[in-house]
């Protein structure tokens, strides 16, 4: 496969099949025309034009043709190899061909679909068209390189997307390392009150499947730890681990949890509680997590910080003592096939809106904190009050979209606002009968099963809407029925004036937003993430479960703003795509890879350091550089970077690239003096 | 034949998110100069020197190099190994006279069909106002200088 010119190009036969995807196409490109004018280029056998090239009649002219007329390259005008690729070499090979000597030519989204010159686009097309018969002639045989899958999986997140995947994996006889950062599983939803529409307790819903998690004999539970390297590919991937020491011997602690009760510490639980309640020093974030062993907070133990206490180790009641100062982080090498990443979201820090006052008027609270005070574990034991802990609010005003649907915060709609906001209200009317409910709202978004009929529900419950967004939330009083109220200035556009509503509360619901370590976390795991920080799906509308990255699947709110139902609807499909992949045992992955001509290279080693992947090894002994191909991942910048152009790219070469530019560049011709010897192609 | 010149780009597009930016400015039936003519490359690493000189010296008026944003790169970070070589063809193209504008490098995410899309007018508008390259005038005429010695293959 070395770039030289193979003499068997002129005696290529190349199929042309121009496609008019019903007129998506052949309404801007003058399909007619290009199929015609691409007979003219020596090397096309055959060239036509058809309605739906990827229908199974357009499929089967291709595979007739191969037999009938010999044709020994395909070049397909189209869409975009995105979508059909696939679909083209499969009809290649099933003609007899090896399924690379075909070509694409993206002529709708790269052409009629941008623009409305038809004489532009059908010369853009036969350009196009032509760069692929010119790159076809130089395609090799190549085949695919099985890949063995590794039935390990690893998951990445315990949040119930987390959980559910690992779940459905290990039901399935997989084994699944399970890594959560936290101490305890259970992620966002262990700390909500009730889920929406239904008014579960979130907890009861939850709790059953963590246990599931920690007694399943195929998940590997690692809580209290973190993925700090992937190596490898599709199949085959070693993720290190740092579990991070809880300076609690896990095999000798039963979890009895007399450590928690006698140690004398206390601070805010900044994590569990948001804020809202205290923890101890050595501590379960809450009664039902998921491992029972408690962990030490290091940054706060008075042990660690002035060597003295220990009351822990003193009162442990296990034998051996399950207590352990000297315990030291762990590092982990695991193997694994698959990774499914469900590392969820964070919540919109509020007090990047000033004018909603949180942390300068005490009574607003954020969703969160309201949570876990309607929590009946939480800190106030279920009962609404304000900060001081004993007056209850006669008056709640909720504000919809903190920092979503904004275009200084975020653009997006965080989807789940308006109804967990519509259950908050249910919640005050509920538990102080007598309380007024404002809801803030731009627009009431309830799309879901049994949503609308819970926005219904609250219409008659007597909460009082208010639709406009919220300008401020301040303290300073302009009439005496304000004094001492927060007032919420909005427009209610409805009625098309501005209101003052003077409330006791005001609870805000921020924007769902990616974790703020998501973009460390994508470059981690080598797939990418958005501005936003949410992670890219391989396809926004028909695979939003897969990424970019070959045996990386996401699920859950990390990927984008999601609801419980479909967090766990994502969690599953992933864990279905592992299933499938680890049932297949083998897959097949692109040949796309560099090898180097070892009897041309000087041995220079630039293409060593140029490797991402260290897939390039000096051989000392020839002193040449040599591809470790299970490595390699055919991203062709040592191609780029070979000085002798001994580097070969497999379906990327050199030979193919420059005829590619040549064929694009086929009207442009006249600006260049022809070279002797060299026919003339138009 | 319409009086405006209209330049041809080519364009190098990395598989993962430029070249999907493109789609999906087709997909969203985005409208924007159909003088870009893209080629897929896997990593926008893999752009040679020699493919940009290349399709300069085959008539195209300008090329633009399109790979995912830094920190994004689907190989870790082919994307600045683009970028370094992009730095250097800049100074030796800026030495034979063209015009910085004829070749451009941008980051576009898969997700960014308007922003590709707006690049591409802007570059088109770019080099309509500089008009046609012209190489083996600008670059070989008059002055007794050699072709450029690009790799034949």
């Amino acid at each position: 496969m070395n770039d030289t010119k193979s003499p068997l190009e002129h005696e290529e036969k190349v199929g042309v099949y121009v496609c008019h995807c019903g007129t998506n196409i052949s309404k801007v490109v003058d399909v007619d025309d290009v199929a015609k004018w691409a007979e003219n280029n020596p090397h096309v056998e055959i060239s036509r034009e058809y309605k739906f090239m990827c229908s199974s009649l357009g499929q089967e002219l291709i595979e007739q043709d191969i037999k009938e007329k010999g044709l020994t390259k395909i070049v397909v005008a189209s869409c975009s190899p995105h979508m059909h690729e696939g679909t083209f070499r499969t009809a290649t090979e099933n003609g007899g061909l090896n399924p690379f000597m075909f070509e694409m030519a993206n002529i709708r989204e790269h052409d009629s679909w941008i623009t409305d010159d038809e004489e532009a686009a059908t010369q853009k097309a036969k350009a196009l068209v032509n760069a692929a018969i010119e790159r076809v002639v130089h395609h090799q045989p190549l085949e695919e390189i099985p890949v063995e899958i590794n039935p390990n999986t690893l998951v990445v997140g315990g949040g119930i997307a987390g959980i559910t995947a690992a779940l459905e994996l290990a039901d399935g006889g997989n084994h699944v390392y399970l890594v959560e950062r936290e101490p305890s599983i259970g992620g966002h939803m262990a700390q909500l009150d009730k889920t929406f529409p239904t008014l579960d307790c979130s907890a009861c819903i939850l709790t059953p499947k963590m246990v599931d998690v920690d007694h399943h004999p195929n998940i590997t539970l690692l809580t209290w730890s973190e993925v700090e390297k992937m190596d490898g590919y599709m199949g085959n991937f070693e993720v290190t681990v740092r579990k991070k020491a809880r300076c609690v011997i896990e095999e000798h602690c039963t979890g009895c949890g007399i450590c928690i009760e006698k140690c004398p510490f206390q601070v805010v639980d900044e994590v569990f509680e948001a804020g809202m309640g205290k923890r101890k020093v050595i501590y379960r974030p809450f009664p039902q997590a998921v491992p029972k062993y408690p962990v030490i907070d290091k940054e706060n133990c008075a042990f660690f910080l002035k060597g003295t206490c220990k009351a822990c180790e003193k009162f442990c009641p296990t034998e051996p003592n399950s207590i352990d100062f000297e315990q030291e982080d762990e590092i982990l090498k695991l193997q694994v096939g698959n990774i499914i990443l469900a590392t969820g979201f964070e919540l919109f820090d509020v007090k990047r809106i000033p004018q909603y006052g949180y942390g300068k008027l005490e009574n607003v609270f954020t969703s969160l904190e309201f949570e876990r005070m309607v929590n009946a574990a939480g800190p106030t034991e279920g009962k609404i009050v304000l900060r001081d802990q004993k007056s209850s609010p006669k008056s709640v005003a909720i504000v919809h979209c903190v920092g979503s649907r904004d275009e200084n915060y975020h653009k997006y709609c965080s989807k789940v606002c308006c109804m967990y906001s519509l259950k908050f209200a249910h919640l005050v009317h509920e538990r102080i009968p007598d309380a007024e409910v404002y809801n803030c709202y731009i627009d009431m978004r309830t799309p879901g099963k049994g949503y609308e009929e819970f926005y219904d529900r609250l219409l008659k419950e007597g909460t009082n809407f208010i639709r406009g967004k919220v300008a401020e939330v301040t303290d300073s009083a302009r009439t005496a029925e304000e004094e001492g109220k927060l007032i919420v200035q909005v427009e209610d556009t409805l009625i098309g004036r501005q209101r003052r509503v003077p409330v006791d509360m005001v609870i805000l619901s921020p924007a769902i937003e990616a974790q703020p370590d998501s973009k460390e976390v994508s470059q981690l795991f080598k797939m990418g993430c958005d501005f936003e920080g949410f992670f890219i799906e391989r396809h926004p509308k028909l695979d939003p479960i897969a990424t970019m990255t070959e045996g990386i699947f996401i699920a859950g709110a990390c990927q984008g703003p999601k609801d419980v139902p479909d967090t766990v609807s994502q969690g599953a499909a992933a864990a279905s795509r592992v299933a499938s992949l680890i049932s297949r045992g083998t897959v097949m992955m692109e040949p796309i890879r560099a090898s180097i001509n070892e009897d041309a290279c000087s041995g220079c080693k630039i293409c060593n350091n140029m490797c991402p992947y260290n897939a390039i090894e000096f051989i000392e002994e020839d002193g040449v550089s040599r591809v470790v191909t299970a490595l390699c991942q055919g991203c062709g910048t040592c191609v780029a970077a070979c000085p002798s152009g001994v580097i070969t790219g497999a379906h990327f070469t050199n030979d193919q690239l420059i005829s590619q530019i040549e064929g694009l560049l086929w009207d442009m011709r006249e600006l260049e003096p022809v070279p002797a010897g060299k026919e003339e192609k138009k | 034949m319409s009086v405006q010149f209209e330049p041809v780009i080519v364009g190098f597009l990395c598989n993962w998110c430029s070249y999907r930016a493109a789609d999906l400015a087709g997909t969203a039936r985005i409208k924007y100069a159909p003088n870009l003519r893209p080629i897929r490359v896997m990593c926008s690493g893999r752009v040679d020197p020699q493919f940009v000189l290349k399709a300069l010296l085959n008539g195209a008026d300008g090329v633009l190099i399109a790979g995912c944003h830094p920190g994004e790169c689907h190989y870790v970070n082919g994307n600045i190994k683009a970028l370094r070589r992009f730095l250097l063809l800049k100074k030796t193209l800026a030495q034979w006279g063209i015009e910085e504008e004829r070749v451009q490098l941008l980051w576009a995410s898969a997700s960014e069909g308007i922003y590709l899309a707006e690049k591409v007018n802007t570059m088109t508008e770019e080099l309509r106002a500089l008009g046609p390259l012209r190489w083996h005038d600008k670059v070989l005429g008059g002055n007794g200088a050699q072709p450029i010695p690009v790799k034949e293959v």
